[in-house]
């Protein structure tokens, strides 16, 4: 008899249920941190062949690994953690992956259903608690459910705008028996994501580019979640259009490229920003127009024709109106709208064209400045040595949040998709490292930098003892600069220079390193960069990196919040009223 | 401006919670919800009442669509010529002496019907659209009105038009 007729035959535990559900959903990896109501699975996982399971120091840390994990493969990364304060570490990382799109499937214990309800001991209402920040939720309430539930949850996971999708197993539930059927079919009659784009609207929106004098596509992570950026780099090379990246998008167009203008919006590039400003088409795919991306919204774009391209209907004029409205996948509505162009039936006005590219590069000198002249090793220049020393190799990139992402975003030229692992829309500080160690996981033969900043690496720091447990060969370059850098920025140039609780204490990165027996390196000069890093990709571990850097260097370009993007910030002495063109 | 948004939701434990943390989460108004299950009982049918112009009510539509047991958002037509909307009240009067005959009398004016009689009190039971709830009340509130429950409001469209699982 084989395992599966076994498997049709034979009662098993709701426990035992829980890893089949996995194997049926080709799920090889997960990341958790045992307890008391779950203590069923664990058993039955210590006898399980089939599952690896990476133990984490703190389960936000796990949820932020699996989603590093989700970014790399595009597979949904499965976490399982414990009832009450297991499930409410996981609360940020849910969070974190449901605003910037990453599918998650995280399961949480739960006491015993008898229980639920009466403050047991390790309660919480994780349903409750997750509702406003997961795609969807379930209480398990009997094992009849469990694995119909389980295929609706990766279902619902990796399909339409991907998501976390949160599992609540009460004990009694794992306890109980019952034979295992994983149902084929998925019932969601509430469930129909659009892939579809409409074929009337795409035409309309081919025409309008076309007709375009000035026009400019916006490629966000949606281009990503529908591995579409093949077909925008057609459409913009056919149609001879700029592309500007979103954050989340950044990948998506090769940096290197004629016309890539690289990222818009607050730290974007100031000819992105002013060619979005002047445009008379915005053509833009997988993006929610966040107010980092849009400044002042009644002044961004304003004299052009939105076209949105979005799989969600509620992305579209939520914040910017638009004018063609496309609800689809980005890769089915981007080639309908070349097998259309294909058909030959369209041109464009290539004189407008080359002007419009012309005012482009123009544009183009306005590059920012340093902030601190004669300052010691500048944490820019760190960024472009890491650049120069991994552009070569299969590297991913994880960053925290603050000046460190932002000056990644901008300095290193990133040319592929899932290649950036970087929290957008959440911002959320300590996620890197740990999604540093899922993308490792994911991809042992990828080179992982986690760049991090002094205050964002003490946030989850204590991973470093999974990487050392389960050898993984991060490195983390820590921009040390002694301050919470972005916030330090605001208060310098908002709140007259008063630095409240911003300078932040390290300990002695090399002396840590040393504590948990790994490379530890301190860099505090330009000349000391690239023997470090090549120390550092040789070494077969995880290292930290120490760059003491100048305090006092700003973020540039800057668009204040609340500002118009044209007018973009370049130097410390930026007059934002002459900027504007 | 109101609107009233009719929503088909399977009916399970949690999607009551669902529809009121996304009214409070994106901070859109709740005037009136009613919800019960639909003839099939697999089937919950919540009839919102809420408050927005035109961007504000997309929104709500869109978003009440994305929630994955939500089956059919449709806000019903404004016009009586298309969409009946009812009102229930059970309201408790003051009814002594002098006013007994004419609060029998107001009752019989609007078709409203004595439910409970004491020597102090009747209680009256009404259905109507919001204007004709909102007159009677008008009129019993002079008298002396002891209690009040009203329901929310629940819609139906005339003739023709359904709103069940058939898209």
């Amino acid at each position: 008899m084989t395992a599966e007729q076994m498997n049709k035959t034979e009662k098993m535990t709701g426990a035992r249920m829980f890893l089949e559900c996995l194997r049926k959903e080709g799920v090889e990896k997960i990341f958790g941190y045992p307890g008391g109501v779950i203590l069923h699975i664990y058993d039955e996982l210590y006898k399980c062949d089939f599952i690896e399971h990476y133990l984490v120091r703190h389960e936000q840390a796990a949820v932020h690994a699996a989603e590093g994990y989700a970014r790399i493969t595009g597979k949904p990364g499965v976490v399982l953690v414990t009832s009450g304060p297991g499930a409410c570490n996981t609360i940020t990382g849910i969070a974190n992956a449901y605003y910037d799109s990453y599918p998650l499937v995280v399961f949480t214990g739960q006491v015993d259903s008898k229980l639920i309800g009466n403050d047991a001991f390790q309660e919480s209402d994780i349903v409750g608690i997750t509702r406003s920040c997961c795609k969807h939720n379930y209480l398990v309430k009997n094992i009849s459910e469990l694995p119909r539930i389980i295929k609706e949850s990766f279902h619902i996971a990796q399909t339409g705008k991907p998501g976390p999708v949160v599992i609540s197993l009460p004990k009694d539930i794992l306890t109980s028996k019952m034979e295992f059927n994983y149902p084929d079919k998925i019932n969601l009659p509430g469930y129909n994501p659009t892939y579809e784009g409409h074929p009337i609207q795409c035409r309309r929106a081919l025409k309008s580019l076309c007709e375009a004098k000035r026009p400019v596509i916006i490629s966000g992570g949606g281009v990503i979640h529908s591995d579409a950026w093949q077909e925008v780099r057609e459409l913009a090379r056919k149609l001879n259009i700029p592309v500007a990246t979103t954050l989340m998008g950044i990948g998506s167009y090769p940096q290197d490229d004629q016309l890539s203008l690289g990222m818009l919006g607050m730290h974007g590039n100031y000819w992105a920003n002013h060619a979005v400003s002047n445009c008379d088409v915005l053509f833009a795919v997988g993006t929610r127009f966040n107010d980092r991306i849009t400044g002042c919204l009644k002044r961004f774009a304003k004299d052009a024709k939105v076209i949105h391209v979005d799989i969600d209907p509620c992305s579209i004029s939520k914040n910017v109106n638009v004018d063609i409205p496309i609800v689809g996948d980005a890769k089915n509505v981007l080639n309908l709208m070349l097998n259309e162009y294909n058909t030959g039936k369209y041109s464009f006005d290539e004189e407008s064209r080359k002007n419009w590219i012309k005012q482009i590069e123009a544009w183009k000198e306005c590059r920012a400045k340093f902030a601190v002249e004669n300052a010691g090793l500048r944490p820019q220049t760190v960024i472009e040595h890491i650049y120069n020393k991994t552009k070569d190799r299969d590297t991913v990139i994880a960053t925290e949040v603050g000046q460190h992402q932002m000056w990644t975003a901008q300095l290193y030229k990133f040319s592929k998709p899932r290649q950036l692992v970087t929290s957008g829309g959440l911002g959320t500080m300590g996620f890197g490292f740990p999604a540093a160690i899922g993308a490792q996981i994911a991809d042992k033969n990828k080179l992982v930098f986690n760049i991090a900043g002094d205050g964002s690496i003490q946030m989850n720091i204590q991973e470093l003892m999974t990487c050392v447990d389960y050898k993984i060969p991060v490195k983390i370059a820590v921009i040390n600069n002694g301050y919470l850098g972005m916030v330090r920025q605001w208060q310098e140039k908002l709140f007259d220079k008063h630095y409240s609780q911003t300078p932040i204490s390290s300990p002695d990165y090399v002396k840590l390193a040393e504590a948990y027996g790994i490379l530890g390196l301190r860099i505090t000069d330009e000349s000391q960069i690239d023997e470090a890093l090549d120390k550092a990709i040789a070494y077969d571990g995880p290292v930290i990196m120490d760059f003491i850097v100048e305090p006092f260097e700003m973020v540039y370009p800057w668009v204040l919040a609340g500002k118009p993007l044209n007018e973009t910030l370049l130097s410390n002495d930026s007059d934002e009223k002459k900027q504007g063109v | 401006m109101k609107h009233t948004i009719s929503v088909l939701v399977k009916n399970e434990p949690g999607i009551l919670s669902s529809v009121c943390d996304l009214f409070s989460t994106r901070g859109f108004n709740i005037e009136s919800l009613t919800v019960a299950a639909t003839i099939d009982p697999i089937f919950s049918r919540i009839t919102i009442v809420t408050v927005g112009d035109e961007v504000v009510i997309e929104q709500i539509c869109k978003q009440l669509n994305r929630l994955i047991n939500t089956i059919k958002v449709v806000e019903l037509p404004k016009s009586a010529e298309k969409c009946i909307d009812r009102e229930l009240i059970l309201c408790k009067v003051t009814a002594k002496d002098d006013v007994r005959n004419e609060i029998l009398r107001i009752s019989e004016i609007f078709g409203a019907k004595i439910v409970d009689v004491s020597t102090e009190t009747y209680t009256l039971e009404f259905s109507g659209d919001t204007r004709q709830v909102s007159t009677l009340l008008a009129l019993l509130k002079p008298l002396g009105v002891k209690e009040l429950v009203r329901s929310g409001m629940v819609a139906i469209t005339r003739e023709n038009q359904f709103i069940n699982l058939n898209k």
